[in-house]
């Protein structure tokens, strides 16, 4: 019996393995039939031939025990064995499939897969999503068509000549929100609608993800992951020394720089090689001057620039100035991190992939709290991955947003990658793969107001994030606070009549 | 029957000539012209927009704060790589004209940075300007002021806004000042030692020999040198992006930087077209007297 039970197990882990592979299930033709029989026998549909062709031959490129399915109408001959893939796989494909496009019936071929991740976690991330899409559709070959790049900017700069050209990945990495504008996905980009429906992605990501998501009323993206921007992170070894508690508004904070000051550590690091760094700072101060509504009100036009609140982030930056590294403009965001690992910093304001990283350099005396005045607001951005309108293997890409939607792909992927999933589905022993930071993260994500960030692509179309980037980065040299508002001022209304605002 | 042959010639001339002639006609003029139709459209999102506006983009460009910077800074940089590169450079020359002992190795070494790419003299010399900190220490040149006793003299280089783009500038010369050397030498070691002589023997003093004789005959390779190195000046982008980056409040910005932001991070595509219209046009201004100079004198001959 024992044997019996061990046995049964070793076999369903074997079966586990092994059929894992693309979802589905085989079948073998008991007499000699056609595919849109077989389609209407398990489907009850016979319009869903195709799928069966097409999962089918994808199936024998990688086992040719499965037969090969040359054309639609071709006779399936007693005894033949075919891949019938799940409902949701087949609804997808039939609402996806171009029937011009018979080459899509016969599965192979590459998968493009444009992204900004080449370092650390990030890799790792994309590396075990690549993983299971191999498990999934061995037949495909991916190609990994990363441009290395802070927050995408070199990359965005490269994708989009090839849109224009018509010459583009299969999919590629995409901030969710307004940062769509900025590849006209009317023209270049294919809607995801049916496909959100059709997984029941409606279901399970979170409204105001949802929200930002659509764009002129379509989803262009499938989000793997969500990251927090309004992230303080203090160094514990310092914090102790000096019996520092982190810090809940300004005037706290302000006093902490002001004791280390004088202690010969440096208060706060940043870094702003990147050019955008200072930015992603000021718009988690503007969060924490204007609250929730108030920051979100600054993008859709309802809160007005010229208000008290952002006179006082403005105020905020540049004190904070006289506290920082002087060697910033110099440092990516991670070049500053360096000071909180050498015990020669104390606090840094970024997005919490800094956390990822901290792990890689095998740091652990770090602590994080939000932004002061900021708890309970989770300034979030997501990324997400589009499907090109002339994307040459459409059906391949297909099957990668799947499995980027997909339960598996998101803890896979951000697990490694140090953020959250955009999936709040989560059961319990699933939450409990993720690290303390990114577990609080999701609780916080759970209960907290969610507010679009700017500089990561949430709030704002490009050319505003732009003129708004610029704007703080001449306010490090001028520190003029009248002047660089009346920038903003015109920033944003300038923007919000191309939006027809 | 002899000119009919020279009519075949011709033809055939034509006819090799006309791949290239039609290639650089699309390529080179087709896509200058392109670019200042796009330069006069309303191109500001993804998906092409020619409607004509006419000038407005340029007029718009030269109220924009960052632009003026750069022009600013493109202005500084470009007077003081001019200066910097030519004064070292015939320095340089001039002291291996003196037939010294191991020229050639000098010669090489003098005119090897000229053969790296901008991207690693801007990697190398983002790293001898780092200022470093108190906390974290000094590196690069601040680490060597430091371990000399001339502390003092440490500066924050590309990362202050008030040093900025000369930082960059001491990088560029670095590179091409030895190229500069390499064009002065020929010219130097084409001065027969006759005239010199002539010279002193009329009582000039070395000095007056230099600005008297030497200068006004090297004078056509000054202007070869304020050629090449003033478009390069003008282009200048590469060493940008490697060392520096816009820097904070641009402090070392550049229009061809600009131009890449612009078109591809705020898609304004018009604008950039613009940009590089302005670009061409500063670069026609130092390349076209020349062009004229040289053919003329060419006819002269």
């Amino acid at each position: 019996m024992r044997r019996a039970v061990a046995l049964l197990f070793v076999g369903l882990l074997v079966w586990g393995l092994v059929g894992w592979a693309q979802p589905g299930k085989e079948y073998v033709a008991a007499s000699e039939t056609t595919l849109a029989a077989v389609a209407q026998e398990v489907f009850g549909d016979s319009a869903y031939a195709p799928a069966i062709m097409r999962a089918t031959n994808a199936k024998s490129l990688a086992d040719p025990a499965y037969l090969k399915i040359r054309t639609l109408d071709m006779k399936i001959p007693a005894g033949a064995k075919l891949w019938v893939p799940e409902r949701a796989w087949a609804e997808a494909f039939m609402a996806f499939w171009d029937p011009n496009r018979p080459e899509d019936l016969f599965g192979g071929g590459k998968l493009v897969v444009g992204s900004w991740w080449t370092a650390g976690g990030e890799a790792e991330g994309l590396n075990a999503l690549f993983e299971i899409y191999d498990e999934y559709y061995p037949d495909v070959q991916i190609v990994n068509a990363t441009i290395a790049g802070g927050a995408g900017f070199v990359f965005r700069a490269v994708i989009k000549p090839r849109l224009i050209a018509g010459d583009p990945p299969d999919t590629f990495q995409l901030h969710a929100g307004l940062e769509v504008e900025g590849y006209s996905p009317e023209t270049y980009l294919t809607p995801l609608d049916k496909l959100f429906e059709i997984m029941g992605w409606t279901e399970v990501l979170p409204k105001d993800l949802l929200d930002l998501l659509l764009y002129k009323d379509h989803f262009w993206g499938v989000p793997v992951n969500i990251h927090r921007a309004n992230v303080l992170w203090y160094d514990k070894a310092i914090f102790e020394k000096y019996g520092i508690t982190p810090p809940e508004n300004w005037d706290e904070f302000f006093s902490i720089c002001e004791k280390l000051k004088a202690e010969g550590v440096v208060p706060f690091v940043m870094g702003n090689a990147g050019g955008w760094e200072a930015a992603h700072l000021f718009e988690t101060i503007l969060v924490s001057t204007l609250g929730a509504e108030g920051y979100k009100g600054l993008w859709t036009g309802e809160t007005p620039w010229t208000s008290a609140g952002v006179t006082e982030a403005l105020e905020i930056l540049k004190k904070i100035l006289d506290y920082v590294n002087p060697d910033y403009a110099a440092l990516s965001w991670d070049g500053a991190g360096e000071y909180l690992i050498a015990h020669k910093g104390a606090m840094m304001i970024m997005g919490d992939w800094t956390n990822g990283w901290f792990m890689a350099k095998g740091y652990e005396d770090y602590g994080w709290a939000p932004v002061p005045g900021t708890r309970g607001i989770f300034d979030a951005l997501s990324d997400t991955f589009c499907l090109p309108k002339r994307a040459p293997n459409p059906i391949n890409a297909l099957g990668w947003l799947m499995v980027c939607g997909s339960k598996e792909g998101q803890i896979a992927f951000n697990t490694r990658k140090g953020s959250i999933p955009a999936r709040t589905d989560l059961t319990a022993e699933e939450k409990a793969l993720f690290n303390p930071y990114l577990q609080s993260c999701m609780e916080d994500f759970a209960r907290d107001a969610i507010v679009p960030s700017v500089i990561h692509g949430a709030a704002a179309i490009e050319s505003w994030v732009t003129d708004f980037k610029d704007a703080v980065n001449l306010f490090l040299a001028t520190k003029d606070v009248a002047g660089t508002q009346r920038a903003l001022v015109e920033a944003a209304e300038a923007a919000l009549a191309q939006m027809g605002k | 029957m002899r000119r009919r042959w020279l009519k075949g010639e011709r033809l055939i001339t034509l006819l090799l000539l006309l791949p290239s002639v039609i290639a650089v006609a699309v390529f080179v003029y087709g896509f200058i012209g392109w670019t200042g139709y796009v330069s006069m459209s309303n191109w500001n999102q993804l998906l092409p927009d020619y409607t004509f506006v006419g000038l407005r983009n340029f007029l718009k460009l030269f109220a924009h704060p960052r632009f003026q910077i750069d022009l600013r800074n493109l202005a500084v940089f470009t007077g003081l790589f001019l200066t910097g590169s030519l004064a070292i450079g015939f320095l340089l020359a001039v002291l291996l004209d003196r037939k010294v002992r191991g020229e050639g190795f000098f010669r090489t070494i003098y005119l090897y940075p000229m053969s790296l790419s901008f991207i690693v003299t801007g990697v190398v010399w983002r790293w001898l300007m780092n200022p470093g900190s108190p906390q974290m220490g000094s590196t690069g040149i601040n680490l060597l002021l430091e371990k000399i006793g001339l502390g003092f003299l440490k500066s924050g280089w590309y990362t202050d806004p008030r040093v900025g783009i000369k930082a960059v500038a001491v990088a560029a010369i670095w590179q091409m000042s030895g190229y500069v050397m390499a064009m002065y030498l020929a010219g130097l070691r084409g001065i027969p030692e006759e005239l010199r002589e002539a010279a002193r023997v009329d009582g000039a003093s070395e000095w007056q020999v230099y600005r008297y004789v030497i200068l006004p005959l090297l004078r056509p390779i000054t202007l070869g040198a304020i050629i090449i190195l003033g478009h390069i000046s003008l282009k200048i982008y590469d060493l940008i992006v490697a060392m520096t980056g816009p820097g904070i409040g641009f402090s070392t910005d550049v229009p061809a930087y600009f131009m890449w932001e612009t078109t591809f991070h705020a898609n304004r595509f018009a604008q950039g077209a613009a940009i590089a219209i302005i670009l061409l046009l500063m670069v026609s201004l130092l390349i076209v007297p020349y062009l004229i100079f040289s053919v003329r004198r060419e006819a002269e001959v």
